[in-house]
Parts: C-alpha cells; sequence; structure tokens
C-alpha cells in the first residue's frame, strides 16, 4: 500500500471498503497535511477539521455496517465558490468574506450524500476571474513545483492541494479554463463537463451560460468516480439537462482501436512552448500505438475565442454581480450618506481589481449604443465557433491540443496587462464557448514544471473523455509524479 | 479601441462603483487594452449568422410550474445582512 496521502479516490476507496484503513484516519492525516502546508502553499480558505472528523466518524460507521457506497469516507475539498451550510463560502472575495449559505450547492449536497468527507474549502481567484489565483483577497496560492510561480487560476487553491497530496481531489469550476489551467499549470487531471451536465445550482454565478462544475483529481479513473455522483438532472437548475448519467467508471478501460483523434491545427500555429508541443506529439504516438487514428483538424475561427469571451464573459459578470449591494448580504461600507453611496462604495471596497475591471467591461458592451456593435457581434462569432466544433466533430470522436502555451509563471510576471494574462486561456476557452465537454491531462515536465494536453469532446461524452484519458494514464506515469518536497 | 477617464467614469456610475483617483487610470488603460483585444472581431464576417442564445443546440428554456415552493426563510437570509431591524433590511432614509 502507498503512503496514504499518495492514495487517489479509487484506491482510498477500495482501502476504506477492505477495512484496512478507516476514515478517521485518513481524514486525520491529511488534516494535519494541509494545515502544515497552508502556510507557505496558501491552497485553503478554511479548513473544517472539526466537522471533518465527524463526518469520518459517520462514515466509518457505515462502512463497518456494510451501507457504504464507493465514495463513503473519502475526504476531498470543494473550491470556495461552492456554497455550503454551517462554514463560510467567500468566493475569495472581501464581499463575501463573512458569508454562510443558508443552503448547500447540489454538487456539495451531492457528495455529501455519497459520504465523502469536506477538509475544506479552497482558494481562488476572487468571484473565479483570473488564470493565477493571485486575485484572491486571501492572498495568492503557490505552485507546489516551484514557491516562485503560480498555481494557475481561477481553481488554483484545488489544484495546488490535489498536486500537494494535501486531499485526493477537489471540486472546481470552469467558465473559460478555471479547471484545465491550473490542473495544466500543477501536473494534475482536470475535467470541465459539458454545460448543464452538473448542476449550478449553489455555485456563485460569474457567466452564466459558461459557468460548469468538475473535478481537480490525480487521475481520469478518480474523476469517473467523483463525476457519477455529481452529474445529473437539478430542477433547480434551469439549464440542467434532463439526461441519465452513465456509468463513467465502466467505460474507462474500453480499447482505443479505431477512435478518431483530430488534432487542433489551429492551437500549434503561434506561440506554444517548443517542450510541450514535443510532448503532446508524444502522447499522440502513444494513442495511435493504441489503435486511434489521428489527423489534423482545422477551426478557423478558434482563434476569435479570446476577445468572444471577454465581451461575453464580462457582460455576464456584470449582470451576475449586480445583486451584490451592500444591503441582503455582503461587505456594507461605514456611515453611507445615502442609498447610492451604499451601493457604490460598498461595491467598490468589497470588489478587488479585477472583478471591478470586468464588471465595467461588461457595463460598457452592454450599455446603450454599444450593445450590437459588442455584445451581439460576440454572440454571433460565438456561434461561429461553436458550428465550427460541431463540424470537426462529424469527422473525429475527440480533438487533442495543448492545455495553456506554457508552464507555470512567475507570480507578478503576468498581473501588469490585464490582456497578457487572459490570453493564458487561449486553449481552453473554446470550449466554454461550444459548451463543450474537456480534460487536461499532465503529459510530462519541462524544467522541473508540468505540461499538459487538453482533450475535447462532442456534448456530453465524458465517457469517451475519461476513456482516452484512462487508456493514456495506463501507460504513463506523468499523473503520479510528485512535486518535489511532497512524496 | 481608446476610452478615457470621462469614459472610466461613467461606466463606474453605471456599475454602481466607487473608484479612487489613483485607480482611475489603470481602468483606462485596461480596459482600452481590452477593448482593443474584442476590436478582433471585426475580422468576422458575422452577416449569415444569428446570435447565439444556448451553449447547446436545441435546447430552450425550461419553466418550472407556477406554483409555491418556497417556505419563508426570511429570519434565516437575514442573518448573513449587514443590518436588520424587525425583519426589515436597513438602509439609509431614500426619501427626507
Amino acid at each position: 500500500m502507498s503512503d496514504l496521502h499518495d492514495m487517489g479516490v479509487a484506491e482510498l476507496s477500495a482501502a476504506l471498503q477492505a477495512r484496512r484503513l478507516s476514515s478517521v484516519e485518513v481524514t486525520q492525516a491529511l488534516l494535519e497535511r494541509v494545515t502544515r502546508h497552508q502556510a507557505h502553499l496558501n491552497a485553503f480558505i478554511s479548513i473544517s477539521a472539526e466537522a471533518a472528523l465527524a463526518e469520518a466518524a459517520r462514515a466509518d460507521v457505515q462502512l463497518h455496517a456494510g451501507a457504504a457506497g464507493p465514495l463513503t469516507g473519502v475526504p476531498i475539498a470543494h473550491k470556495d465558490i461552492f456554497c455550503t451550510r454551517d462554514q463560510k463560502t467567500t468566493c475569495g472575495s472581501r464581499m463575501l468574506a463573512n458569508f454562510i449559505s443558508p443552503y448547500d450547492a447540489t454538487v456539495v449536497e451531492r457528495l455529501r450524500a455519497a459520504g465523502v468527507v469536506t477538509l475544506g474549502k479552497t482558494n481562488m481567484d476572487e468571484f473565479a476571474m483570473g488564470s493565477s489565483n493571485e486575485n484572491s483577497f486571501f492572498g495568492p496560492v503557490r505552485n507546489p513545483w516551484d514557491a516562485a510561480r503560480v498555481p494557475g487560476g481561477s481553481s488554483g487553491g484545488s489544484a495546488a492541494a490535489v498536486a500537494a497530496r494535501l486531499t485526493p481531489a477537489a471540486t472546481a469550476t470552469d467558465t473559460g479554463g478555471s479547471i484545465r489551467q491550473p490542473a495544466a499549470l500543477c501536473g494534475v487531471t482536470g475535467l470541465k463537463p459539458t454545460y448543464g451536465r452538473v448542476s449550478r445550482f449553489g455555485m456563485i454565478a460569474f457567466a452564466s451560460s459558461l459557468d460548469q462544475a468538475g473535478l481537480i483529481t490525480r487521475s481520469a479513473e478518480d474523476a469517473a468516480l467523483l463525476l457519477a455522483a455529481m452529474a445529473g438532472f437539478d430542477q433547480r437548475d434551469s439549464t440542467s439537462v434532463e439526461l441519465p448519467v452513465p456509468d463513467y467508471s465502466g467505460a474507462l478501460a474500453t480499447p482505443l482501436k479505431g477512435l478518431k483523434i483530430g488534432v487542433l491545427k489551429e492551437f500549434f500555429d503561434t506561440g506554444l512552448d517548443e517542450q510541450i508541443e514535443q510532448h503532446i506529439r508524444a502522447a499522440l504516438d502513444l494513442l495511435r500505438s493504441q489503435g486511434a487514428h489521428i489527423r489534423d483538424v482545422s477551426l478557423p475561427n478558434l482563434p476569435l475565442s479570446v476577445p468572444t469571451y471577454y465581451v461575453v464573459a464580462p457582460a455576464e459578470c456584470s449582470s451576475n454581480l449586480a445583486r451584490f449591494d451592500g444591503v441582503r448580504y455582503g461587505h456594507r461600507c461605514e456611515n453611507p450618506r445615502d442609498l447610492l453611496d451604499l451601493y457604490e462604495r460598498s461595491r467598490g471596497e468589497g470588489f478587488g481589481a479585477e472583478v471591478k475591471r470586468r464588471i465595467m467591461t461588461g457595463t460598457y458592451v452592454l450599455s446603450a449604443g454599444y450593445y450590437d456593435a459588442f455584445y451581439l457581434k460576440a454572440q454571433r462569432v460565438r456561434q461561429l465557433i461553436s458550428n465550427d466544433f460541431e463540424r470537426a466533430f462529424r469527422e473525429v470522436d475527440v480533438l487533442v491540443g495543448p492545455t495553456t502555451p506554457t508552464t507555470a509563471f512567475e507570480l507578478g510576471a503576468k498581473t501588469a496587462d490585464p490582456v497578457t494574462m487572459y490570453l493564458n486561456d487561449i486553449y481552453t476557452i473554446g470550449a466554454n464557448l461550444a459548451g463543450l465537454p474537456a480534460m487536461s491531462l499532465p503529459c510530462g515536465l519541462s524544467q522541473g514544471l508540468p505540461t499538459a494536453m487538453q482533450i475535447i469532446g462532442p456534448h456530453f461524452a465524458e465517457e469517451r473523455l475519461l476513456n482516452v484519458a484512462h487508456r493514456y494514464q495506463l501507460e504513463t506515469d506523468w499523473h503520479r509524479r510528485v512535486p518535489p518536497g511532497y512524496a | 479601441m481608446s476610452l478615457n477617464r470621462r469614459d472610466i467614469e461613467h461606466i463606474a456610475r453605471l456599475a454602481r462603483l466607487a473608484l479612487s483617483e489613483q485607480e482611475i487610470p489603470a481602468y483606462v488603460a485596461g480596459l482600452s487594452r481590452i477593448m482593443g483585444l474584442v476590436g478582433e472581431l471585426d475580422r468576422a464576417d458575422t452577416s449569415q449568422v444569428a446570435p447565439m442564445a444556448h451553449p447547446l443546440p436545441g435546447q430552450s428554456q425550461r419553466l418550472r410550474a407556477d406554483t409555491v415552493t418556497e417556505s419563508d426563510q426570511h429570519q434565516l437570509f437575514q442573518r448573513n445582512a449587514p443590518q436588520v431591524e424587525a425583519g426589515l433590511y436597513l438602509v439609509p432614509r431614500v426619501i427626507e
């Protein structure tokens, strides 16, 4: 048996079911590790030791009674964007620094019902807006592979915590790459499901037509187990899709013979790090040796993803964040002169610089006289990008390319210019615009930092993505590499 | 595309955001850069395409039955309110 903290969800599940380990034992060991690494990694916003141990004790009773499911007693962490009862949900913001939700998010509720233990809430860019985790009110997260570098964002805490073996898995959300990009920079597995696959209820909204809940794990096998518990129709999310949840774990081992893989030409054209390209080419060779057919595919409108996103996402953000008024919940300024002053100063003080930048961008593109030129134009281009994907999936089963243009960059390196930061998500945004499922998998190390490939599938093809990822992970060990000092 | 200080002050007012004097230059520069990026959309010919309305093709907005499903939980919800009195949210006087 490997070290307890190095065990993934599937391995822990097996050990718990066989009673080789107790949930209290696992939870205690991980809580100790989370606490020990908190000061330098800052991966968590809150740690819920007492509640976690109580949940673990209950899980042990169930395990003992033989009444346990596959996730009973397995500890995980939640991104602090998911509402949790009786525990703060800050969304990385001063605005919600003391907010305690009256209800659990559907994702939290379902995982609780499946018996998982919650270690705590992970750090993130404020309101999930960022690609480096430098926008958190609670301070940046450090990349476990190199503390001078960012873990990516916005789910930087979830990715760093999984990479540093503080938790076997963490929930995360992805609006423009916020699961896949940090997973790539931290050398872990990231899954963003199809839009509508997992309920958004209780997940604090950023851009509602793009937001989707997913996972950061050590492996595709672990992601399959957790997704099965999270996914499915929810009456309380009006865009939740009424489709049965397939047996993700059962489909993992399907042979790849005959699989048609499209290589996204546009992703290799410009700006991609040479080492990352080499690693992805090597991964494609491996998939080819397993019987996959590989061909180039062109999506001509894909290079317009970033400008499209920076109209659509800020527009939706400005509407969603209008709810923070300093009246019903959240930060309120001192001694307001009048109601307008209360709104303006509460919001001005409660939101950080990047959130304000996006609210203003959104307000501008939606304002009278600009709506057609910017917002409607962007939604038209979004349709063109979506059509490109649809055409591609008539020819191939999945698309493969890089997740990020570079490996993890240094803290502070990209904070001066917003557009430089935004271009980190150049390869991930397309899947959000078209509502497609996508994964990021570690596929190498370059100068001691993880490199990653991305797999994108047609709507509701999570089974296929997890299958391809699992077959790749059976043949490679990049997903098992541990950052130095965290073994 | 370039925005100036007056544009930023106007947008901030529309968005109900108080900005300090020191913050404004960074937003002038930042939003100008972002709108420059957005200008790339002009390269796309969109004359034959309708604006996308839903990320999943063929999906339309599901409606729920027009029945009451929520119970009164105002005490629970008001636990998060900055200022409450007698079950009411307190705000500065609006009418003098």
